[in-house]
């Protein structure tokens, strides 16, 4: 039985979500231990960029499925074909991405193989030869570390927690799958517009979230200004959502998204459990709020004790000025 | 599987602990004394929704839960909230299992059930797997749409237009039914459970069952049949002290991103 590991790449306009290179880079440290190759599937419609892209990123094959077939997510077929693929190449091991998409598909084929699935995970290497794996749950309020009794397992990966793979000099064969055709019940029959929001918050490298301190809908506006300037996702608590202030799915908490951007900024929140929760294995966190006492400046590394709607602006204008002398 | 002119609804709940909880981990187990349960909040947006199509359709709404003998608090939740009646996996065999042996118990007692829909919540939110309800819905031979944030039933109830969210984006899905939806927040705002609700949940059925009564092989269920462990529980790193920076706002502002930049090297 080959020891490879197969990662399943996601795409996104085109080209390979970022995901997709940090799962090359989680692969490598583990296909070390295991004595085996990387080997990448992507699954799509037009997606010969996307393949390329992946050939170079140091990988031992890249597998396409790319059929007009595939161009919406459609849960029963991308799962059947996965199956497929999975059964013809015997990885040990599959890899995801634990984006929305990545889970869905994940489990779907995972029920179908009958293989096991540890999902979000913020780690993964083998330890005494079983493969460990370290996933928050509670939306982060405990850390779980899991051992996988057997292999083989599907695991899928937080995004934005391991550095994405260097590309390599050298190219990778690409082999084509047939995609067979199955049965389809439940498609995509409508793409709604994207959100306001361009910037996918649990993909964001910075995010700049408003709560109750924002006062309104209006509040959001320096938010967003500053959003736009870092090129950031904006945020919200619960507190902000439930108010009718801005949209639910800008929610981050243990009832919403959970994020671990490289800098969070946090405006006029105060830092309910379920919020924090949400947040806090973010890399950097800033808090800005009028109280002094408020629980967000105890998981802050940095505070600013002041009202939002005057550091904010001051914040845009001096990221402004230095992001332009860069 | 349905009977005619009714519309039944199995809703998938499992009780967590309530959100606001500050959870304690100590010798390596999340600490349940003192904790106050809850049906998952993606679960009760899935009981909601049931709710108003049973209030448009008719029919009877069932809930299923997978849990131990004190779950029974949180389906009285869910019974006082306007469910019909419910099915309890209520056996020890079923408890330390992982996302594989508990989508095997659901979905062999879904097997005995009648249903035109099966709801569940997007996740639950303590171990937040985000695959039970996706992978019984493979196991059954059913379509499923996940995180539902807008449903419309067809007027003949054979199928279901979904709007969902993924990844930031949204797609209207349809369906044929019988289906599984896992519900998103947005869908709905949950209501109270009345008084009226809360008496007359007391003498609303409640039923176990057990690995036996679902022709299981408790070997195959529970922490005997799971092929993943969980081997402890840490809490999260906890966070250096933080610094506040003083100074009006352009002040403060200016060495803000001086730390950000500098220290911590982020922009």
């Amino acid at each position: 039985m080959p020891n490879n590991i197969l990662i399943v790449a996601e795409t996104r306009d085109g080209a390979p979500r970022k995901v997709a290179y940090e799962l090359v880079n989680v692969a490598k440290q583990l296909a070390a231990g295991m004595n085996g190759a990387v080997q990448v599937l992507v699954l799509g419609n037009n997606v010969a960029a996307a393949v390329a892209a992946m050939a170079k990123a140091g990988v031992a094959k890249v597998y396409a499925a790319d059929d007009a077939a595939l161009e919406n997510f459609t849960p029963e077929l991308h799962a059947a074909v996965l199956a497929d693929a999975i059964r013809a190449a015997q990885p040990a091991l599959v890899l995801f991405g634990a984006t929305g998409l990545g889970k869905e598909l994940s489990a779907r084929t995972a029920a179908k193989l009958d293989w096991s699935l540890v999902t979000d995970c913020t780690d993964a290497k083998f330890e005494n030869g079983a493969l460990m794996l370290t996933r928050p749950v509670y939306a982060g309020k405990a850390i779980a570390t899991v051992r996988a009794k057997s292999l083989p397992v599907m695991v899928s990966i937080r995004p934005n927690i391991f550095p994405p793979v260097e590309m390599d000099s050298s190219v990778a064969p690409v082999e084509k799958i047939a995609v067979k055709p199955a049965t389809v019940r439940a498609r995509v029959v409508e793409k709604v517009n994207k959100e306001q929001t361009t910037v996918d918050l649990t993909e964001a490298k910075i995010v700049v979230s408003g709560g109750r301190g924002v006062k309104g809908p209006e509040g959001f506006e320096p938010l967003h200004a500053l959003a736009q300037v870092l090129g950031a996702a904006v945020g919200a608590s619960r507190a902000a959502v439930d108010a009718g202030w801005i949209d639910y799915g800008t929610q981050v908490g243990q009832t919403g998204k959970t994020v671990a951007p490289q800098l969070y900024i946090a405006c006029g929140i105060s830092g309910a459990i379920q919020h924090l929760a949400g947040m806090s294995s973010s890399r950097n966190i800033v808090a800005i709020n009028k109280d002094a006492d408020a629980p967000i400046f105890k998981v802050a590394d940095f505070g600013i004790v002041g009202d939002l709607f005057e550091v904010v602006p001051a914040l845009t204008d001096e990221f402004k000025k230095v992001l332009s002398e860069k | 599987m349905s009977v005619e002119n009714t519309f039944s609804v199995v809703v998938l709940i499992k009780r967590v602990p309530d959100t606001e909880t500050r959870l304690q981990v100590k010798d390596g187990k999340i600490v349940t004394e003192g904790i106050s349960w809850v049906i998952s909040p993606y679960d009760e947006y899935a009981v909601e929704e049931s709710l108003r199509l049973q209030e448009k359709f008719g029919g009877k709404v069932t809930l299923l839960c997978l849990g131990p003998e004190d779950a029974k608090e949180v389906i009285r939740k869910g019974l006082a909230l306007g469910a019909d009646d419910a099915i309890h996996l209520n056996d020890p065999a079923f408890e330390g299992g992982d996302a594989a042996t508990t989508a095997r118990a659901l979905a062999a007692a879904l097997k005995k059930m009648q249903y035109d829909l099966v709801f569940a919540g997007k996740q639950a939110v303590d171990e937040d797997n985000a695959q039970v309800a996706i992978r019984v819905a493979e196991l059954l031979d059913l379509p499923h749409v996940n995180a539902v944030i807008k449903l419309e039933l067809a007027d003949n109830k054979k199928s279901a237009r979904c709007t969902r969210e993924v990844d930031g984006e949204r797609d209207v899905m349809e369906t044929t039914l019988p289906a599984i939806l896992t519900a998103q927040q947005g869908l709905n705002e949950p209501r109270y459970p009345s008084l009226k609700g809360i008496m007359g949940a007391k003498k609303k059925p409640i039923t176990n069952w057990s690995a036996s009564d679902l022709g299981l092989d408790a070997a195959t269920v529970g922490a005997a049949g799971a092929k993943i462990e969980i081997v402890h529980y840490d809490p999260p790193a906890p966070r250096p002290p933080g610094k506040i920076i003083p100074g009006d706002a352009p002040t403060a502002a200016k060495e803000l991103v001086r730390l950000l930049r500098e220290e911590a090297k982020v922009i």
